[in-house]
């Protein structure tokens, strides 16, 4: 067995409380399919048969997926507060070979090849997956004035090639400098350090990463502190057979990552090195070192151009998805079978209805997206929206660009303008709304 | 007396004549009955015609039923006959198998047909017998089956690989790879016209696109290697054999025996897809061949007997004393011997990148020996860097130029000292493509070729020319990006023109003062001396 996938689903979603205080993020509808559906597609698609999904168990029995794959769930408390490291650490057990760790939000589709072959072809400890951002278009409903930029940016440093990740550091981490170590700029002179990139949150790590998580405690989460460490570790001296003699806590980090993989001979790993001795080629030119400068820690990442990736955190980003992530992955008819539309209204081309949905006359439909056991009624009408589940439009009613979530009711002539009118919410009749989010007392107070 | 030696010159052609079409002898009678043409009389004119349709009358009844009996294949069943009726006795079993009983009835009933001719067969044996008994028992202990001296037609089977335009052999290529399970690579590019019988790929689409991730079908170790192949990372002859040995390693050490199958015949059987694929993201070297036949030779001579994990440590500790033999000894063997003919003073020239050669030269330099290097390279591979690095990070004082420059370079060398990636049966070198350039100069300034290469890549191929087998690389290689411009950026666009990425080529043995191995130092001309010494001693 060459990888073992795992899905991290237990996240709560904090970028996006207002449509996640009801629902849990795995099981938000993109396109009518729940958020999770996308990354589980990604692995069937390319051949994974057995994943590993880490969840809650409300998520498990909320979730009906049906998938070839064989779904292993790993149970987590909800209010346990793990980070994706710490939920690593809980099925280390469980983890025999090298793992291909994706998030549940993730929805693209990258040729997973390309990252794997990274990982691959050069025995790299960690390759991940980037993308270059893109612009949202979309008004976000309830955001007052610029979206805030600068805030959360990475600095991710490669090298000429593109390929290797040579350094990063997001930006809440930095005082006011971005302080490069002498040591990689000795190895790698020719750096660029890129800043308008997302990351996927797809990581492919060698399987002793994952004992030395289990050793060392302190990591929480892969994103924030793991990554970053391996990165760093890969120009650190120790790592290059040199001994520190600092507390033993460290130098037993230090060592547990040197070894490569343990169950492979000693004898073997000889082997390899000495074809690549022989070998003629050097992943590097100008200076005198052998390939690889001689590390043995090396950190991959595969920036994606065209393609379409995104990590549905945040609520702009859960709009974005929602308009383009049917156009790519769509399989099944955008209007249900089981949807009942009567003649005299409007559905367009890009719309989806979901099953069992009641549309009367007179309704027009326009880039929208209506969940299942929906009812709109008469002359309704709905543009560039999100209409979840067990929604109840009464008629008259115009929405527009707006998320209305699950269970929620429009009362007669409605009148709603880039609204976020959140789960089991009521809108009274007659009602203008103008770029608010509605959501119920008791979820304000949580904030 | 010339009429007689006429005859005698006759009846022998009319012996040998059935070797040959009837047209053929009778015209050679006639020359040669023209040449002596007024020695012959009207009585020995009329003797003549009468001996030759005799002859006629035999052969017609020899074939005439066989001929009724199977049109379809009346050449081998002739040759069969003539072939016969020169040598006795193991004749029969080529001609009755290739006489099976075929759709066709004539008068006689088939069986009758088969009597009749066994008998005139045993007839004609034994009327040969007293005549040829001694010469055609030798050839028929060497080769029972074997058709002697006539153009039997052999069936020459050429290896698919360099049967890239034929789309037949293409087609049986695909249905093998779709039965192992492994997807084909496709072509890129439009290749040379005088190459277009190999096959050209990209690195950009390399074969792990077609596959699932996790492989399943194919080990992991595998695909890694062949990942690595494809981009280059393991390059190199004794490189690639000792990482594929490496992941061969692995593949046993992953390998349990499924149940009412035995470990010698099916691992064997499992190896096979892993070396299509393999075969697939790149081309086999040499060196990668005779491993694989030297680890098939190995676990088919498992006994049954023994344990699995007896039998998998015992094939571990076959490959690792692979390794130790045919490599490394055998690299210091060479080094030995090399260091007999590096001098004080001398002035090297070396090739791209040899990891034998540089053995040999850091070996030298270690021991005292005091002299320079000359290191040549050549676009698109620049190889050449890598042997610089080495040698200077060794210490030894270089120069690096490129290929072009060889012939100024030329008056101040001493020797040549070239790696070889196989060298085939007939003296010839097979090595980096440039190679036969480097040899071909220093033979017009009168220096010293010597080539290094270990016994284990001595190969039975016979080729002089590169255009027959060889390996295109990525034509992309070749697209160099100066000053932010890229000329050949849409070169796919032009349709008259093509890019041709070499990979190897083939230096005559006239070229090649010595070859250096681990057997000793011999000439180009002993190789194969030195294949048939080994294949006596398997």
């Amino acid at each position: 067995m060459e990888l073992q996938a795992v899905v991290m689903a237990a996240g709560g979603g904090s970028r996006m409380m207002d449509l996640t205080y009801s629902m849990p993020k795995p099981l938000l509808p993109v396109g009518n399919k729940p958020l999770i559906w996308y990354p589980l597609n990604l692995l069937e698609k390319i051949g994974f048969e057995e994943v590993i999904v880490i969840t809650t168990k409300e998520v498990h029995k909320q979730m009906n997926i049906d998938t070839k794959m064989k779904l292993e769930m790993v149970y987590i408390q909800e209010d346990a507060d793990m980070g994706t490291a710490d939920a690593l650490r809980h099925i280390q057990q469980k983890i025999k070979t090298d793992i291909l760790v994706v998030s549940c939000d993730l929805i693209t589709d990258v040729a997973l090849h390309e990252v794997v072959d990274l990982f691959r072809a050069h025995d790299a400890t960690l390759s991940m997956l980037m993308s270059k951002t893109h612009e949202f278009t979309e008004t976000v409903p309830g955001q007052k004035g610029k979206k805030k930029t600068g805030e959360q940016r990475d600095f991710v440093g490669v090298d000429s090639s593109g390929k290797r990740l040579l350094f990063m550091a997001n930006e809440a981490d930095l005082d006011e400098e971005l302080v490069i170590k002498k040591s990689i700029m000795r190895k790698h002179p020719r750096m660029h350090i890129k800043t308008g990139l997302v990351d996927a949150h797809l990581y492919c790590l060698k399987k002793s990463v994952v004992d030395f998580l289990a050793d060392n405690k302190s990591i929480t989460s892969i994103r924030g502190e793991l990554i970053p460490y391996l990165v760093r570790k890969q120009f650190s001296a120790s790592t290059n057979s040199q001994k520190t003699k600092d507390d033993s806590e460290k130098n037993q980090k230090k060592t547990d990552l040197k070894t490569p993989d343990i169950h492979i001979s000693s004898k073997d790993e000889d082997l390899l090195d000495l074809a690549r001795e022989k070998s003629c080629w050097n992943d590097h030119r100008g200076d005198m070192s052998d390939a690889y400068h001689g590390g043995k820690l090396r950190c991959y990442v595969h920036i994606m151009e065209d393609s379409m990736c995104y990590r549905v955190n945040t609520l702009a980003a859960y709009i974005e998805a929602n308009r383009l992530a049917p156009k790519v992955f769509s399989e099944e008819l955008p209007i249900h079978p089981t949807a009942e539309i009567s003649e005299q209204s409007m559905v367009g081309a890009d719309s989806i209805i979901g099953a069992a949905c009641h549309v009367s006359e007179k309704s027009s439909i326009k880039r929208s997206t209506i969940g299942a056991s929906s009812c709109i009624k008469e002359k309704v009408k709905i543009t560039n929206s999100i209409i979840m589940n067990g929604v109840t439009i009464e008629e008259g009613c115009n929405i527009q660009g707006s998320v209305i979530c699950n269970q929620a009711v429009i009362s007669r002539g409605a009148d709603i303008k880039y609204c976020l009118v959140g789960s089991g919410q009521c809108i009274e009749a007659e009602a203008e709304r103008n770029n608010e989010v509605i959501v119920g007392i008791d979820q304000l107070m949580e904030i | 007396m010339a009429g007689t030696e006429g005859i005698t010159q006759q009846e022998l052609n009319n012996s040998t004549g059935e070797t040959r079409d009837e047209t053929d002898s009778k015209k050679n009678d006639y020359l040669q009955s023209k040449v002596e043409g007024k020695a012959l009389s009207k009585e020995e004119k009329l003797k003549l015609r009468k001996e030759k349709k005799q002859q006629k009358k035999n052969k017609k009844d020899d074939k005439g039923p066989a001929k009724e009996e199977k049109a379809k294949k009346p050449v081998p069943v002739m040759d069969g006959q003539q072939a016969q009726q020169q040598k006795a006795p193991p004749t029969s079993p080529l001609v009755t198998p290739e006489a099976p009983p075929t759709g066709e009835k004539s008068g006689k009933s088939k069986v009758e047909l088969r009597a009749d001719r066994r008998a005139r067969q045993d007839v004609d044996r034994t009327s040969k017998q007293g005549k040829k008994g001694d010469r055609s028992q030798l050839a028929s202990t060497a080769k029972t089956k074997a058709p002697p001296s006539e153009p039997q037609p052999v069936v020459k089977r050429l290896p698919e690989h360099i049967q890239a335009d034929d789309p037949a052999v293409l087609k049986k290529v695909a249905k093998k790879l779709e039965r192992q399970q492994i997807p084909l690579r496709s072509d890129y590019g439009s290749k040379v016209s005088l190459f277009s019988h190999l096959h050209q790929y990209s690195r950009k689409a390399p074969l792990t696109q077609q596959m699932s991730i996790p492989s399943t079908v194919i080990h992991p170790s595998i695909v890694h290697l062949g990942l690595q192949y494809s981009q280059g990372i393991i390059a190199g002859s004794n490189s690639r054999c000792i990482a594929l040995l490496h992941a061969f390693k692995q593949v046993i050490r992953d390998y349990a025996t499924p149940r009412n199958e035995e470990l010698s015949r099916d691992l064997v059987n499992k190896l096979k897809p892993y070396i299509s694929f393999l075969n697939q993201c790149r081309p086999l070297s040499a060196s990668m061949g005779n491993a694989i036949k030297y680890i098939k030779k190995e676990i088919s001579n498992v006994s049954s007997n023994i344990k699995e994990e007896e039998a998998k440590t015992t094939l571990q500790n076959c490959i690792d004393k692979y390794i130790e033999e045919k490599i490394h000894l055998a690299a210091k063997a060479i080094s030995k011997s090399a260091f007999e003919k590096i001098s004080d003073g001398d002035v090297i020239l070396v090739y791209g990148c040899s990891s034998l050669v540089n053995y040999i030269l850091c070996d030298a330099y270690e021991r005292g020996r005091k002299f320079r290097v000359i290191v040549v390279d050549s676009r698109p591979r620049l190889e050449g860097r890598e042997t610089l690095r080495r040698l200077v990070k060794k210490g030894l004082s270089c120069t690096y130029v490129l290929i072009t420059a060889v012939s100024y370079m030329l008056p101040e060398v001493s020797k040549v000292f070239l790696g070889a990636h196989a060298l085939l049966a007939n003296g010839y070198v097979m090595s980096r493509v440039g190679a036969s350039q480097i040899a071909l100069v220093a033979k017009a300034y009168n220096v010293p070729v010597l080539v290094c290469c270990e016994t284990y890549k001595f190969c039975e191929r016979v080729q002089t020319d590169s255009f027959v087998s060889n390996e295109l690389d990525d034509p992309d290689d070749l697209i160099v990006t100066r000053k932010g411009k890229t000329e050949l950026q849409n070169w796919q666009d032009i349709p008259s023109l093509r890019l041709l990425n070499l990979v190897y080529d083939v230096t005559p043995p006239d070229f090649v003062d010595l070859v250096i191995t681990d057997l000793g130092m011999i000439p180009c001309t002993s190789v194969p001396v030195v294949l048939r010494v080994k294949n006596v001693d398997q």
